[in-house]
């Protein structure tokens, strides 16, 4: 789950580190307004997106009707896209450096990395093509905890031990500030901050579960997670229903091989393997599904099950589509034998020779 | 990561519905079950296996157990895979998916502090045909298994059932197949389980089952290029859209880094005959 900048910053702000005094707007009367009391200021799309500056989702001002032409134009703007809804109007600070701080769960020293840079303002990709050099990894051993004396300045190394904790008490994928800035006068101040919760861990982040960016999700997506399940909409017409991830992704690839295209990703492996009756409503209801392919290869899914609550589906909605199994596995008798009594229908013993009649069908 | 079937196996959660019905599978199946752990049924008898209060308490009475498997739901798998790394098994097979990103990291800095061995998270299991097996993969489906010389490496369970079925209706048989799992952060990687293979004398060539994200097949190439057996590829996501979770949370690919193009490049470069559907691994073994 990814959050907006302003969310992520008074998370900061709780963690004593500093940032820019700001106030969050949703109108151009309030942004004029903030700019009144802050004096000249950045106003800031609220999207959970890098790169606003270059889609002129930020804008500098000087005053409230400079606040206010930038809040009209930037209100309602598609950034990758996300509706802007939202401002943050942001005092702007006199920046003598631009620094680049982060905390990310490393795959493949599976533990948690510091990342620190003087390359500041980039984003990492650039950094690490441009400027490897200034690029510090500090790999960290969860157990104990960060080692940083020696390796960074001290008043970072505080801030950087301070996001850590934030890190670790958020159960963040990623924490990064970005840039970190060096004032004039002398201090740190945490001018962006992209935050993104490990969604599977978010049963014990209450506080932090409803302030979350609202995915991007199309109405057959948001159906599937009302109903636990994972469902991708995609622009093809052949349906698909499979168990496991590494099987439903290769029926998508074999449909592709064959000539056709994937109207979407959809598995009920794993606990949902008792899903499959809604699941195949779910499929059925995007209109552009032409022919269905159901290819079941269970080990700790039981192919009967899935099979049993197909039939229940097909028996209910009646839908006057061509369907095509493939079934493997756990249960694989009963399930044959299910889908021959029941749909009158046989089930192709390889999957290639199912996908192959349901491209057909589908032209 | 070979179970074999002199290996001690506890089973922690064995008690429950998934448990229990596993258990069966795999005593059934000749698994060396010596205990089950369910600190509120300790000293009770289930499946015929006894139960015990955790796995240090099982190791205790035992005098040692090997493999532990854990069928323990997200939220207690933590402190599940703590009790059994203290009880000093082997090798510890994390079915678990869904576990706190967190709570992987710490599990696998106390795997590695105590020398012990993770498959998984997210990980269907192990499976020696003829031998045992530690999971939840259909071993004892004579379709699906049967002994024989192909070592397969599969990510996922369900692609690698297909895929161990369409070698026996080839006519071959595995040496081993070791489930390495779904998740982005695992304890055995492609290049652990590579090299585990060519180490086993059973093993004459290898099938890497792989899927799109992240980059363990391509981290792989080093040391594929120093294998003596030949290795034969199907990797899963071709035909899936970038920046999305294709189910398993480690199947995201991220700008360019884990697409298919990429591992499939790097493969072919160490001299791995990659194939485009999992019924063409067999011919081109």
């Amino acid at each position: 789950m990814d959050f907006e900048e302003a969310e992520a910053k008074n998370l900061l702000r709780q963690a004593g580190i500093p940032v820019p005094p700001g106030e969050l707007c949703r109108d151009a009367d309030s942004a004029a307004a903030a700019v009144g009391r802050l004096g000249r200021s950045a106003v800031k799309a609220q999207v959970p997106s890098g790169k606003r500056g270059r889609t002129g989702g930020i804008r500098l001002v000087d005053d409230p009707e400079q606040a206010r032409s930038a809040a009209r134009a930037i209100l309602g703007m598609d950034i990758a896209g996300t509706r802007v809804e939202r401002l943050l109007v942001e005092k702007c600070a006199s920046i003598a450096q631009e620094l680049y701080a982060a905390v990310l769960n490393d795959a493949a020293t599976r533990a948690p990395m510091i990342l620190f840079s003087t390359a500041g303002g980039m984003d990492i990709e650039e950094i690490a093509a441009q400027k490897p050099g200034s690029m510090v990894r500090i790999p960290v051993d969860i157990a104990r905890g960060p080692a940083l004396s020696g390796k960074l300045d001290e008043d970072v190394a505080d801030l950087v031990s301070r996001l850590y904790s934030l890190y670790l008490q958020t159960d963040a994928e990623l924490l990064e500030v970005n840039p970190l800035v060096r004032l004039q006068g002398g201090g740190l101040l945490a001018l962006d901050c992209k935050l993104s919760v490990d969604d599977a861990a978010l049963f014990r982040q209450p506080a932090l579960a409803g302030k979350g960016a609202r995915e991007k999700l199309t109405d057959l997506e948001r159906r599937g997670r009302g109903l636990g399940l994972k469902y991708i909409e995609l622009p093809g017409d052949v349906g698909v229903l499979a168990n496991g991830a590494g099987l439903t992704m290769t029926t998508m690839d074999v449909i592709e091989h064959c000539g056709g295209a994937p109207a979407n990703f959809l598995e009920i492996g794993g606990d949902a393997y008792t899903k499959a009756e809604g699941a195949l409503g779910l499929v059925l209801a995007n209109p552009r599904v032409k022919s269905i392919i159901i290819n079941f290869c269970g080990a700790f899914a039981r192919t009967d099950v899935m099979a049993g609550g197909v039939i229940e589906a097909w028996e209910k909605l009646k839908p006057g589509l061509p369907v095509f199994f493939s079934v493997h596995g756990t249960g694989e008798e009963e399930a044959v034998e299910l889908i021959k009594q029941r749909l009158k229908m046989e089930p192709y013993d390889r999957m290639e020779d199912a996908v192959r009649a349901a491209v057909e069908a589908a032209k | 990561m070979i179970v074999r079937a002199a290996d001690r196996v506890v089973v922690q959660g064995m008690t429950g519905r998934q448990g229990s019905f596993w258990t069966e599978k795999m005593l059934a199946y000749g698994t060396r079950i010596v205990g089950g752990v369910n600190p509120k049924r300790a000293g009770q008898t289930h499946v015929g296996v006894p139960v015990f209060a955790s796995v240090r308490d099982a190791a205790q009475k035992l005098g040692g157990a090997d493999v532990s498997v854990m069928f323990i739901p997200p939220a207690a798998a933590l402190a599940a895979a703590e009790d059994a790394i203290g009880a000093g098994v082997r090798l510890l097979v994390v079915l678990t998916e869904h576990i706190p990103a967190h709570d992987v990291m710490r599990m696998h800095a106390a795997a590695a502090a105590a020398g012990c061995r993770i498959v998984g998270p997210n990980t269907a299991g192990l499976v020696t045909p003829g031998e045992a097996f530690v999971g939840i993969m259909p071993a004892f489906n004579p379709r699906v298994f049967r002994p024989g010389k192909i070592g397969v490496i599969s990510r996922s369970g369900s692609l690698g059932t297909l895929v161990c079925l369409n070698l026996v209706d080839a006519g071959y048989g595995q040496s081993a197949f070791i489930g390495i799992g779904g998740d982005p952060m695992l304890g055995t990687t492609v290049t652990d389980a590579l090299r585990a293979l060519e180490a086993d004398e059973r093993t004459a060539a290898i099938v890497l089952v792989g899927e799109i994200g992240g980059t363990m097949e391509e981290d792989a190439t080093e040391i594929i290029r120093t294998l003596r057996k030949p290795v034969v590829s199907f990797i899963a996501g071709r035909a899936s859209p970038p920046g999305k979770k294709m189910g398993h949370a480690g199947a995201i690919v991220m700008g360019s880094r884990g697409s298919y193009a990429s591992k499939r490049r790097a493969l072919e470069s160490a001299g791995v005959r990659v194939v485009d559907t999992p019924a063409a691994v067999a011919g081109a073994l």
